[in-house]
């Protein structure tokens, strides 16, 4: 029964590549998708932490002025 | 950037903030909707649809080919529509999203020519022949590579926008091409048996397996558009604060 399944009617060696490279090429560009999704997130709120610190001195600075 | 007045410097940070808002309330539904979706479908593709009566079981190499083809396609026409309304109308997310969709078409063009290889082989007796269908796919493939490499040749993203739109434009007369391919010349490849003026050619119990299968490759095209259309948009912001640390 299940060596009938993975015999594929004597296709095996032409069904199942196609089924596993279809599964390694879809997993390949979710991996890949994410990967510089998450890579990118990171250097923004980097960059974002390093930028706010100059944003809130320079804020501060006219009040002091005004005072 | 000096040259940007304030409405269309608005424009610019308004359009991808509110993608940026929308697109991430949609990405993990969409993303659970394709794996029930490639699931279904596996099921039915593998476990319960017949072998065809003339090609046994290599028609389940068709539960996969259909759908990558169709999405090589539709890849494409995602990426040259983008392009046209990056070019007429400088929509900010336009470009965006055409250089988003080359890769993911990209993929399943490669996934649809090496499953056809595998799929002639057995039938046809030839892993490749040079007829219309299979040629103007191959070209297809070409024109997204082409297109992915003259983003990466050209650093600032306004003019690498403005070149490899004209590319993708040019490319996607091969479209309507690789469609008749196979009605205008006598090709190896078999004709449309879905997508027919007189209905579907094609038995219900291997309609219902290609159906969830093409949504299944569908939904998941639109989730790593997304996503991948995010991580751009990140990619650009990141530049900007680069640049801006380096002014100041």
């Amino acid at each position: 029964m299940m060596a009938e399944f993975f015999n594929m009617g004597g296709y095996a060696a032409y069904v199942w590549p196609v089924y596993g490279l279809a599964a390694l090429v879809v997993v390949g560009v979710i991996w890949q998708s994410l990967a510089d999704y998450h890579a990118q997130l990171k250097l923004v709120s980097e960059l974002e932490a390093l930028a706010g610190g100059r944003i809130r001195r320079a804020a501060k600075q006219p009040s002091q002025d005004a005072t | 950037m000096s040259m940007l007045s304030a409405s269309q410097r608005l424009q610019t940070f308004a359009n991808p903030t509110r993608f940026m808002a929308l697109s991430g309330r949609i990405v993990g539904p969409l993303a659970i909707v394709s794996a029930c979706l490639l699931g279904a479908g596996l099921y039915y593709a593998l476990f319960d649809s017949p072998p065809d009566y003339q090609q046994g079981d290599t028609v389940r190499i068709m539960y996969v080919h259909v759908p990558s083809a169709w999405l090589a396609m539709f890849g494409y026409m995602v990426m040259a529509g983008a392009s046209a309304m990056a070019l007429i109308f400088r929509h900010p997310l336009a470009d965006v999203c055409a250089k988003s969709a080359a890769p993911i078409g990209a993929a399943f063009t490669f996934l649809a020519l090496v499953t056809g290889s595998l799929w002639g082989k057995p039938m046809w007796g030839t892993w490749w022949v040079w007829d219309a269908r299979l040629t103007s796919v191959l070209i297809l493939f070409f024109l997204y590579l082409g297109y992915i490499a003259l983003w990466t040749t050209i650093e600032e993203p306004l003019r690498a926008a403005r070149a490899t739109a004209v590319l993708a434009l040019v490319g996607a007369v091969n479209v309507p091409v690789i469609h008749y391919s196979v009605v205008w010349w006598n090709t190896l490849h078999q004709p449309a048996s879905v997508f027919r003026l007189d209905g579907p050619s094609i038995a219900s119990s291997m309609l219902v397996p290609l159906a969830l299968m093409a949504l299944g490759f569908t939904a998941l095209f639109i989730t790593l558009l997304l996503v991948r259309m995010r991580a751009e948009i990140l990619r650009r912001r990141v530049r900007s604060l680069l640049m801006a640390r380096a002014r100041a």
